[in-house]
């Protein structure tokens, strides 16, 4: 055995658990945030989704013929859940974790041939099947705690999840909201402009609002925290946030009154989740320097887009797929130059 | 402070090479057997000159160079050749090599020397050059190059920059940092000496910040006049700053591409043993026989840096250094980063033998499952190439030669980078070894292949003429035959008008009596 060693004899201990392992742990304030705000619906969502994601990798890894060690505990699966859960809607019933998980651990990663072969973001693959399924339900958010404590307590919550009944006197409909991003879409499409919505519906109350910034801000510090440990590159983030903050920018300078501001779109919908944790699956991503910047940046204008005329409530997931798909063009045409060369070889 | 460039990628490791450093180089005592392979560099192997029963002295040429890109071995002490014959050198391919097996007589009885201490100024470059060779040095940094050939610019090309590679990046291995300490003096003097050579207008030393006391010494020992034309420059410590390509970057921002020599831009670079050399072998007129040898690794008692003969077997070394075998997980010659595990440890040491590296369990990552490519771009970011390793490596698997070429793959200087760090614990530099060989492979394939096509081509030629010819030859048979059947016809119709003519004849003699017949009747 010992004369098939290769150089070189000694390596860094880095691995792809460590790594998922260090993705998850960038996650925890943004996660904790997000239950302060919006209650243990995410939680509830988040044990189905680790339980299907396990279940399923494991299922698939049997089928394939494929060792459950390393396989099952590399993290993947697991960051995979986490994403899913942290997309959702915190009220759901409980086969939509399922289904968006299963749909992207099956579907989206096995069927392209499991770790490292899938093309397309598996998370976003299973929440966006759902939410062209289930537009309903994945788009009735929850309002954000008050004085009076969360919408929802955790055991209504649950028994909704599993049973689909709210407690006497609460309607689904008086309970949940769009997001400030999908109201603010949709009233400006009924033409509204931005300051009569911010003053006059309840997504942008005080605690709403705060609570949409704090997760926002502490994605971006878990990111952050990220690039720092060279998990991730700063490029795809900088040029997907760059490109939504641009885009913002130019139409809230040309017309305030029906464009919000940049801020608005940096802090709200999923740009910080998706800047730092969604769009830099590196399997899915861009492998270059400059192609992770064109990424990026293509996904950013999509989310733009999308958010302003489209009819979904975020564009991140659509973002994200689209680009997946011109990965390998992006890639070929956008080496680096290599050391001695003049410049890029182009093929 | 002179200006350094920065190159890209690299990694800072642990150098682990202080506890090599604790005592001076020492001098191994001559082994019993000595054992000298005649392919010791890059290029042709030389060609035994002595033959077995001949008794040779330290010093004497035993094995002749014969091609330009060659070095000739000299025997590395006194004794008597008792074999000429296969035998296990150190060697990544673990396959036998024809060598000269000394028996030494203990007396370590040099040759006549012939020195040029004081008038190698008065001799001319190509005379310099050729003694060089002679001497039979070769780049003692690892490669193992011929040195006269680098000291031998093409006639139109002047040097501008001759640099000597201090930098020694690989961890663990400290025999130029040791020589640097102790004979800085040597290494300038052999400078001098390849300077004059090359005639190059300026001198560096290229030396990592991660050894002062080599820096002080170097500096310690240059005269005022050598300082106005030597430069010691001090570069940051990062692997692989000691790579060619890297330390000329370093040293004077040039780029060199895959295919070319740092001569194309007036720079000559060689490692500091082989200035020690290239001294000895003009000033004093000793052939490299040789080395230092750096004997360390956590699995060794007692590290430290030896002056080897070239030929001792490393055995005697590891021996010399109480290497604990039960600790031992492997020994490799060179570095970490890019040696190779050492089989045989009957295996004699050889010019290129820097480091035997005896490592334990605890130094290696053990038996890890490699996990699928995830894509992170972690080599890229570490790959002082500048490639996109995560992408040969996706055509190495998928075998497409054409497109992992697009990819640049022989820029690769296989420095193990973007293994050290893959969280996959892909062995990349084997997929790229793999994918080079497998493209070596086909371009002598194809040609071969061209010549037997035009081979058969040919064939096909001569066939078809051939053919031709025959057509040729049956077509004139056939007109010939046509023509003595022509003959043959004209005799024929001679005949039928002949038997026409009688019978028209018969037949008119005939009619004649029968009308004759009928006048009868009729009268």
């Amino acid at each position: 055995m010992k004369q098939l060693i290769s150089s070189p004899h000694t390596v860094f201990g880095n691995s792809v658990t460590r790594v998922m392992l260090l993705v998850i742990f960038a996650l925890v304030p943004g996660y904790i945030a997000y239950i302060w705000f919006f209650g243990w619906g995410l939680l509830i969502n988040s044990v189905l989704c680790i339980a299907t994601a396990l279940a399923c990798e494991a299922w698939m890894l049997h089928l394939r013929n494929k060792p459950l060690q390393p396989f099952l505990t590399d993290g993947t699966a697991l960051v995979t859940a986490l994403l899913i859960a942290l997309a959702l809607p915190p009220v759901l019933p409980w086969w939509l974790p399922v289904l968006a998980t299963a749909f992207a651990i099956i579907i989206a990663k096995h069927l392209y041939g499991g770790i490292g072969y899938n093309p397309f973001n598996p998370a976003m693959v299973g929440y966006a099947m759902c939410l062209i399924a289930f537009p309903k339900q994945m788009t009735a958010w929850l309002p954000a705690m008050t004085e009076q404590g969360h919408a929802i307590n955790f055991a209504d919550n649950l028994r909704f999840n599993f049973t689909g009944k709210l407690p006497e006197g609460t309607g689904y409909d008086a309970l949940t909201q769009a997001t400030p991003l999908d109201a603010l879409g949709i009233q400006l499409q009924l033409g509204n402009s931005v300051t009569e919505i911010q003053t006059g519906f309840a997504q942008f109350s005080q605690y709403f609002g705060v609570g949409w910034d704090w997760i926002s801000i502490l994605f971006l510090a878990g990111g952050l925290f990220l690039i720092y440990k060279r998990i991730i590159t700063w490029h795809i983030p900088v040029a997907m946030l760059g490109s939504i903050g641009i885009l913002s920018a130019i139409a809230w300078l040309y017309d305030p009154s029906s464009n919000p501001d940049p801020i608005f779109h940096l802090l709200g919908g999923a740009s910080m989740l998706g800047a730092f944790f969604i769009a830099t699956d590196p399997v899915s991503a861009s492998t270059t320097p400059r192609g992770r910047l064109i990424y990026g940046a293509g996904i950013g204008a999509i989310t733009y887009v999308i958010r302003t005329w489209g009819g979904y409530p975020d564009g991140v997931a659509f973002g994200v797929l689209l680009m997946n798909m011109a990965v390998p063009t992006i890639d070929y045409y956008t080496q680096p130059r290599v050391f001695g060369h003049d410049k890029a070889d182009k093929p | 402070m002179r200006k350094v460039w920065d190159f890209h990628g690299g990694l800072k490791l642990d150098g682990h090479k202080s506890m090599s450093m604790q005592q001076p180089i020492t001098v191994v005592p001559v082994p019993k057997t000595l054992v000298l392979p005649i392919q010791q560099h890059i290029g042709e192997p030389a060609h035994p000159v002595v033959q077995v029963g001949d008794h040779v002295l330290k010093g004497q040429l035993i094995a002749a160079a014969e091609s330009f890109v060659s070095a000739p071995v000299h025997a590395s002490s006194s004794g008597k050749v008792v074999a000429i014959e296969e035998r296990a050198i150190a060697h990544p391919s673990g396959l036998l090599a024809t060598c000269i097996v000394i028996e030494t007589d203990g007396k370590d009885e040099w040759v006549p020397l012939d020195a040029h201490a004081s008038d190698y100024k008065q001799l001319d470059p190509s005379r310099l050059r050729n003694l060089v060779r002679e001497a039979g040095i070769v780049g003692l940094g690892g490669a193992g190059f011929p040195s006269y050939i680098k000291l031998n610019p093409a006639p139109a090309k002047t040097i501008d920059t001759l640099i000597l590679n201090g930098a020694e990046c690989e961890p663990y291995i400290t025999c130029d940092a040791m020589l640097m300490r102790e004979r800085a003096r040597s290494i300038l003097d052999g400078l001098l000496v390849m300077r004059h050579a090359v005639q190059a207008k300026r001198c560096l030393i290229g030396i990592e910040d991660n050894k002062p006391e080599a820096i002080k010494a170097i500096n310690e020992a240059l005269t005022l006049q050598e300082k106005t034309i030597v430069d010691v420059v001090t570069i940051p410590t990062r692997y692989p700053a000691g790579s060619e390509k890297q330390l000329i970057k370093t040293l004077t921002g040039i780029e060199l591409s895959q295919n070319q020599l740092p001569v194309h831009h007036g720079i000559v670079c060689h490692n500091v043993g082989t200035a020690v050399a290239v001294g000895e072998a003009i000033l004093e007129g000793k052939p490299l026989i040789s080395r230092i040898v750096t004997l360390t690794g956590h699995a060794m008692g007692k590290p430290c840096n030896v002056e080897a003969r070239i030929g001792t077997p490393m055995q005697e070394l590891l021996d010399y250094a109480e290497l604990k075998n039960q600790h031992t997980d492997r020994v490799i010659m060179g570095g970490p980063m890019m040696g190779f595990v050492v089989q045989e440890t009957q295996s004699p040491v050889v010019k290129t033998t820097n480091c035997l590296l005896a490592i334990t369990q605890q130094d290696v990552t053990h038996e890890q499952h490699p996990m699928p490519c995830i894509r992170c771009g972690e080599c890229a970011r570490v790959c002082p190439a500048q490639l996109l390793p995560q992408q040969l490596y996706w055509y190495a698997r998928s075998k497409d030669f054409d497109k992992i070429q697009e990819y640049n793959l022989f820029d690769c200087i296989e420095c193990g980078c973007c293994v050290h760090v893959c969280p996959s614990h892909i062995p990349l530099v084997q997929y790229y070894r793999f994918a080079k060989t497998e493209i070596w492979a086909q371009e002598r394939d194809k040609v071969k292949s061209d010549h037997a096509r035009e081979r058969h081509e040919f064939h096909q030629l001569r066939m078809e003429r051939k053919k031709q010819e025959d057509e040729e030859r049956k077509r004139k048979k056939r007109e010939m035959l046509k023509q003595s059947q022509a003959k043959d016809s004209n005799k024929q119709d001679a005949i039928q008008a002949a038997i026409a003519r009688v019978q028209a004849k018969k037949q008119a003699q005939h009619e004649q009596e029968n009308n004759s017949t009928v006048d009868d009747s009729n009268k």
